[in-house]
């Protein structure tokens, strides 16, 4: 098990070593950084001094061996909007991203796996199709819509919920948080629905379908014939079997969930990483853009390192055969 | 003569898979009601973006026929020239109606194309991998899992933040987004087909490699790539809206339905929910039609599936 | 004396195009305190359906459409579901055929034998486990106190099944319906879980429905036996009476079919034909299309002949005994 567990961390470091290249060949080669740094109003003998500064002028390498140098302190260079180190610009808004994030998980969970469990249990009832046709719209619906029709029902018709911002936040292990308050809650409430719904329906749709590949098998009719309470068997009988597939797909989506809030944050004003990272390629904000571009590599390379050790945790029968 | 014998052989092995017959399968087609809705409104959908200078009241794009004093009707209201509003006017006075018909066309044009390309493209690389196999494979599968792995909107910020906004980046940026999942669905298919007697017997006869790929593996990889092909139209429609409504995406002389959307979002908050709410409406028929209609393209087109 | 089981005209179908098929086509049989019954046939002759029919487990859309299925006086055709699954487990017991697919692959061993034991008594967990470690040791897996914490992957497929058998005995039920449990076996594994198998039910005095489609090992370790064909039982008496005087065709062919010392040197007989699917039955006696005997009459539905325990389903029957 060690000697998988070593190949998967060299190749997770080696994927993240050729994003490096790919983002740094991205920006500074395909996009021409002269172009977007530079104030164009500005004359040749100034254009060249800042081309100097930034170090534009050396070769390519060379400025692909500083940007990793950079990178290895996590250092990206000063963002030109915020005028602070552009990790500490993302850094303070990660709060509320993860805020968001985590609320839209445990919504997609708490709704997607009863309903799924429901709809697998008992897939001839009318009320298990009206949840599968739901979840249909739910995938295919794009986050954005389903969230303005969010604003226009209940902020602006029904007038019930806050549609922008993160409302009154209080202090918590150093960082600001929205769901300790109950202003904050209200405001949490639409933004975080609206992240969930996507998720919701994939987690549905992935318990229901595991739900009927289980029940199919001679250990949930062993379990009835030893005289198990339904509750029990559905419980846990069926439900831990479900938990490998369905705890992969919450790890790999959580990472999906960071990365969709820039569709939620930016309707509902949202002050998270998400809504940076469009203001930032709005404003041409390079160093910015890089690191957290460099930020989600890392997460998601990490994300499926993780899901690959829980799946070892999870299902005896792999730790098993890592051992032997 | 050698051409010949290889032509004749040929010919044989093609016949191997089973001759479809079309009209059973269209009847099946429409079999289901969802199905029929959502021919129809693809139909319906795809006439108004095709004839939409003739069927629209307004060329939203002429500015010399845009009014100011005509700007944020509601629905229903006629211009200063008595020219009615069915579904009202926008900020800079244009008629919403003639701007949905218009931007229908921004969307399907872009929705078909990316959705296009990267399918040639995906699919092509797939065929590659599994015709040629070995080390090439591996390597361009990793690079298909690693792609996976990123969620399409990451991949599309990330083509976005590189080469900078516009429609053109737009399409390019749901191709790189997209082109993995077509990819390792034709590899997919292909490595099935690739072990059956008769693309091995194709192989002995020395047919050349591009042949085997085009006539043998493609035609069978076919039916799933069209199903895909037509839920990601869908996507594809769904990501260009999402990336204009994010103000990276298509111009604004030629507003896309996501640009209307993002143009109506500002007067949301102040009750004129129409500016955004109708093109809104369009795009939701839009997706959700495809999306029929592409759900029934795969129960008609899987083999597991037919009676 | 009257019988722990008693069956009645047990009806179970399955829906088809357009009508119901019937799995298991007006069933009797009885089951004596401690007796055992082998319940031989094909594979889809119905023997499982009966199995599952009288634990209540008949797979979704099957039901039991007629008959009764009276155990200790109750008719469970229809009792209630609370009363069905407070039998199951405690008083009628099953062993299923394949022991690498009946216990759950990611709940270790120790649990899924306590539940049982919660299922049906309050007891606490130190007692559920020294129970389950009692019952370890009776099937004669080694060191039960650590295999209590194991996952059923880390045991061999006859130890598996032992352990179903030790579920299955935890409660020390009434009957145990035992469904082909050596079939997925190797024979020598067989032959040790047969003897231990025997040995608890004999000494607990629990009566045994072994499904099988092996005639040699009901020969062995049955008391009585009843042969299923298309659904019905065609045949049923003492394991003496039906092997040395089978009166069925079908009884007489499927013994024919065993290869045994007598027979060897000599071509072994064989039933002609295949056994149809249960759509395509024929009407009248099922066996018919297959039967040398078989006659106009045949087209009749073959009533029981003889007693509720020992009967034959045949227009005509064998008379000699089996040479």
């Amino acid at each position: 098990m060690m000697t998988t567990l070593i190949r998967r961390a060299i190749q997770a470091g080696f994927v993240v070593f050729a994003m490096t290249l790919i983002v740094f060949v991205g920006v500074n080669v395909i996009g021409n950084p002269v172009d977007i740094l530079i104030n164009p109003d500005l004359n040749q003998a100034e254009r060249l001094r800042v081309v100097q500064n930034l170090g534009l002028d050396q070769p390519l390498w060379r400025q692909y061996l500083s940007f990793l140098h950079g990178l290895s302190q996590g250092n990206f260079g000063d963002s030109f909007v915020y005028s602070k180190p552009a990790l500490d610009v993302i850094v303070e808004r990660l709060p509320a991203t993860l805020e968001l994030a985590l609320c839209a998980m445990v919504i997609a969970i708490v709704v997607g796996l009863p309903l799924g469990l429901y709809a697998g249990l008992y897939p001839e009832r009318l009320s298990s199709r009206l949840i599968m046709t739901g979840s249909i719209l739910g995938f295919s619906l794009p986050t954005f819509w389903v969230g303005l029709m969010f604003i226009l029902l209940f902020a602006v018709q029904l007038g019930w919920l806050p549609s922008n911002g993160r409302g009154e936040t209080a202090e918590f292990l150093g960082a600001r948080w929205s769901f300790l308050t109950g202003d904050g809650l209200a405001h949490l409430v639409l933004p975080a629905l609206n992240l969930a719904l996507f998720k919701t329906s994939l987690i549905l749709r992935l318990t229901r379908a595991g739900v009927q590949e289980v029940v199919m098998q001679d250990f949930v009719k062993f379990a009835r014939a030893k005289g198990l309470r339904e509750g029990r068997i559905v419980l846990v009988h069926i439900l831990k079997n479900l938990m490998i597939p369905v705890v992969t797909i919450i790890g790999l989506e959580f990472g999906s969930l960071i990365a969709f809030s820039v569709v939620t944050e930016s309707i509902f004003g949202w002050p998270g990483m998400g809504k940076l990272i469009i203001d930032s390629i709005n404003l041409l904000d390079r160093p910015v853009i890089v690191a957290y571009l460099m930020m989600m590599v890392v997460l998601f390379v990490s994300l499926n390192f993780i899901i690959d050790i829980c799946y070892t945790l999870l299902d005896p029968r792999v730790r098993l055969d890592g051992k032997g | 003569m050698d051409i010949k014998l290889a032509d004749a052989a040929e010919i044989a092995v093609t016949e191997m898979p089973p001759p479809r017959r079309a009209w059973p399968a269209i009847r099946r087609f429409f079999s289901a009601p969802a199905a029929l809705f959502g021919a129809i409104g693809l139909v319906l959908i795809v006439t108004v973006a095709v004839f939409a200078p003739l069927l629209s009241p307004q060329n939203p794009y002429d500015l010399m026929q845009l009014d100011i004093m005509d700007s944020r009707l509601p629905p229903g209201s006629e211009s200063f020239a008595g020219v009615p509003y069915h579904l009202g006017t926008d900020g800079q006075g244009r008629d919403i109606l003639s701007g949905i018909m218009y931007g229908l066309r921004t969307s399907l044009i872009v929705g078909i194309a990316s959705a296009l390309v990267a399918a040639i493209i995906g699919t092509t690389a797939g065929l590659m991998a599994a015709y040629v196999g070995g080390r090439t494979e591996s390597i361009m599968m990793r690079l298909v899992d690693l792609q996976l792995s990123f969620p399409t909107i990451l991949m599309a910020l990330m083509v976005l933040a590189i080469l900078g906004n516009g429609v053109t980046n737009v399409v390019l940026a749901i191709i790189v987004a997209e082109w993995a999942t077509y990819a390792r669905t034709a590899r997919g298919t292909a490595l099935v087909e690739r072990e059956k007697e008769y693309v091995e017997a194709a192989r002995c006869l020395r047919i050349p490699g591009h042949r085997v790929l085009l006539r043998h593996l493609l035609p069978n990889c076919l039916a799933p790539i069209i199903v895909i092909a037509t839920m990601q139209v869908a996507r594809a429609i769904g990501l260009e809206a999402t990336l204009s409504f994010l103000g990276l995406g298509a111009s604004v002389t030629q507003p896309s339905l996501g640009m209307l959307i993002a143009n109506g979002y500002q007067y949301l908050l102040s009750g004129l929910y129409w500016i955004s709410f109708y093109p809104g409406i369009a795009l939701l028929i839009t997706i959700v039609s495809i999306n029929l209609v592409g759900d029934r393209l795969r129960d008609v087109l899987n083999p597991r599936n037919a009676r | 004396m009257t019988a722990l089981l008693d069956v009645r005209d047990l009806v179970t179908v399955f829906p088809g195009d357009g009508k119901d098929l019937r799995a298991v086509d007006e069933v009797s049989f009885q089951v004596a305190r401690g007796e055992v019954l082998g319940l031989v046939g094909e594979s889809g002759s119905g023997k499982s359906v009966t199995g599952f029919s009288i634990m209540g487990l008949v797979d979704q859309p099957g039901r039991v459409a007629s008959g009764t299925i009276l155990f200790d006086g109750e008719d469970l055709a229809k009792a209630d579901l609370e009363t069905r699954r407070s039998l199951r487990g405690r008083r009628i017991a099953m062993v299923f055929q394949d022991p690498m697919m009946t216990l759950n692959p990611v709940l270790r061993i120790g649990t899924q034998m306590t539940e049982t034991l919660h299922a049906h008594e309050t007891l606490s967990r130190q007692a559920a486990r020294a129970r389950a470690r009692d019952a370890l040791g009776l099937v004669g897996i080694p060191s039960p106190e650590e295999r209590l914490d194991a996952y059923p992957h880390e045991f061999s497929g006859g130890m598996r099944q032992r352990v179903a058998i030790a579920i299955a005995l935890l409660h020390r039920p009434d009957l145990i319906i035992a469904d082909e449990p050596t079939t997925a076996l190797d024979v020598t594994i067989q032959a040790q879980i047969i003897s231990e198998f025997q040995r608890l039910t004999e000494e607990q005095g629990t009566a045994v429905i072994w499904i099988t489609h092996d005639l040699a090992i009901v020969s062995g370790l049955a008391d009585r036996i009843a042969v299923m064909y298309g659904g019905r039982i065609v045949e049923t008496g003492t394991i003496s009476e039906v092997l040395e005087h089978p009166r069925h065709p079908y009884t007489r062919g499927l013994i024919r079919s065993v290869p045994s010392e007598n027979t060897r040197g000599t071509r072994l007989a064989q039933i002609p034909g295949v056994t149809p699917s249960l759509g395509r039955m024929p009407a009248g006696c099922a066996f018919r299309s297959r039967c040398e005997r078989a006659d106009g009459t045949c087209a009749e539905r073959p009533g029981r002949f003889g007693g509720a325990r020992a009967y034959h389903r045949c227009f005509h029957p064998h008379e000699e005994a089996l040479a």
